[in-house]
């Protein structure tokens, strides 16, 4: 996925939103941050998902972080070849590593997540 | 502000992920944790360790200061021997763990915790009373570098006038490298054998070069952790505090009840027979959510310990903490459950060390 075409939450969730179904992902950013990605604990298919809320968590060698959806809906989908290579994440964080789908509603939009620009600058001022 | 070692500027532009630990602005990883831990278990790995603390006991009485703050005996040190020991307190409990090193020329040396350094040299200087001994802090005017790792030795052969290979494990030499006085210890803190290097802070970017050009691979805290948890080592504020005695933590072997006189030893004559205090266990998780510091240990729902370290080890590639537990408890085969944020987990007692080296 380009990540220009990806909204951005605070806590470093990537979303993608195509018709009624919003691609979940962990950013570059936030993957790096971690390294050595060790184990990640997932829902389950249609578990309900509320912006804000951890609907997982990421551990490393070093720390465990929790997931936060940024939608609202039901999950459909989850990313199973994780639960065997949790190293995908960090290989592929925009594609083959993708966490989670989420059935939204209708006239659900992403505009109350950031532009890849807005996020940009985000990380430049987490880092100094 | 944290205080900064000689190879700070070094870690910062290699892309060292610098962290405060101990008072101390520390590399905790440059790549990867799990690829620098495995360089040390197969190859070399080289740690800045100038952050621990450097005391020198100078004066006709500091083999008896020694004895006094020390659980170990440092009189019966041969000559280049280096000792772990612990620094009680006078319940027994633990202020630090230690290295003493004695040598046939020269003063005895003691390196501390870092976080501990200053509350050490105010205790010494609280028990010195007017005995003749003049305790040094050579903390900051030097460097402190380890080399840990199979091919450790062989790496720093022809580095100093000594070699590694003449010394024994657990044995130092006052040595030299590029003509000024150096620090040459066969000691470690990662289950791997290596040396360590003490030199003065002006030779700590060149030792520091060199030895990166010979290969070793430097290596931030996050590894140094995760190799003495592995290693079943205990690491000061975690395994070891004031409120907890060697006994239970299974340094009992450190502690000479036969040597005099030393605080914290009668407390400690007391509490070694108390079956009723925790007791350090190893813990392997049958899934591979890791239990962190704090997490408790269930036995039926009841809580019976609490987890002090705890990671998904490199190596053997598992869930494993360290933890006390009642000693009802520490039977090796014990089933028991840990809290790993909310979900119980399955747990069991396993021997320590999780990880012991291949003998060579």
């Amino acid at each position: 996925m380009d990540p220009k075409t990806l909204r951005y939450a605070k806590s470093h969730e990537w979303a993608y939103l195509e018709g009624n179904v919003c691609t979940i992902g962990l950013t570059k950013f936030a993957v790096d941050q971690l390294t050595d990605i060790i184990y990640i604990d997932m829902p389950d298919i249609d578990d309900p998902v509320s912006t804000g809320d951890s609907f997982g968590e990421i551990e490393s060698v070093k720390a465990v972080s929790d997931l936060y959806s940024p939608v609202t809906g039901d999950i459909v989908a989850i990313n199973e070849k994780l639960e065997t290579d949790p190293t995908l994440i960090s290989s592929d964080p925009y594609g083959k590593g993708w966490l989670i789908k989420v059935k939204v509603e209708k006239d659900t939009s992403l505009d109350h997540l950031m532009t890849l620009e807005q996020y940009e600058k985000q990380i430049a001022s987490e880092e100094h | 502000m944290a205080l900064r070692t000689p190879l700070y500027d070094w870690h910062v532009a290699q892309g060292g992920r610098m962290v405060e630990f101990g008072g101390w602005d520390m590399p905790v990883q440059y790549s990867s944790i799990v690829e620098e831990h495995q360089t040390v278990r197969t190859a070399a790995g080289l740690f800045d360790i100038s952050h621990m603390g450097r005391l020198s006991f100078a004066g006709a009485d500091a083999l008896a200061l020694l004895q006094q703050i020390y659980t170990n005996n440092a009189a019966a040190l041969k000559d280049g021997q280096v000792r772990y020991g612990l620094l009680c307190n006078e319940r027994g409990g633990v202020r630090d763990d230690v290295l003493v090193y004695r040598w046939q020329r020269g003063c005895p040396l003691m390196v501390v915790n870092a976080a501990n350094r200053e509350k050490i040299v105010a205790w010494l200087a609280k028990h010195r009373k007017d005995r003749d001994v003049e305790v040094s802090d050579h903390t900051t005017a030097t460097c402190m570098i380890a080399v840990q790792g199979p091919q450790s030795l062989a790496l720093c052969r022809g580095l100093t006038a000594a070699d590694a290979d003449q010394l024994p494990y657990y044995f130092a030499v006052q040595t030299t490298y590029q003509n000024a006085s150096c620090i040459l210890s066969r000691t470690g803190y990662t289950g791997e054998d290596g040396v360590e290097l003490m030199v003065a802070a002006e030779k700590g970017l060149p030792l520091w070069e060199e030895l990166v050009r010979r290969g070793a691979k430097p290596c931030g805290l996050g590894a140094r952790d995760t190799l003495r948890l592995e290693a079943a080592m205990p690491l000061y504020g975690h395994e070891l505090t004031e409120d907890i005695d060697p006994f239970q933590a299974g340094l009992g072997w450190a502690v000479k009840m036969d040597k005099g006189d030393f605080i914290g030893r009668e407390a400690l004559l007391r509490r070694r027979k108390d079956a009723s205090l925790p007791k350090r266990v190893g813990l392997e998780l049958a899934g591979r959510r890791a239990a962190r510091e704090g997490a408790a240990v269930l036995s039926e729902s009841r809580a019976i310990g609490r987890v002090t370290s705890g990671t998904v080890t490199p190596t053997l590639n598992k869930a494993v903490a360290m933890a006390y537990v009642d000693p009802a408890f520490t039977a090796v085969g014990t089933i028991c459950k840990v809290d790993v944020r909310g979900k119980p987990e399955e747990a069991r007692v396993v021997p320590l060390p999780f990880y012991r080296r291949p003998k060579g």
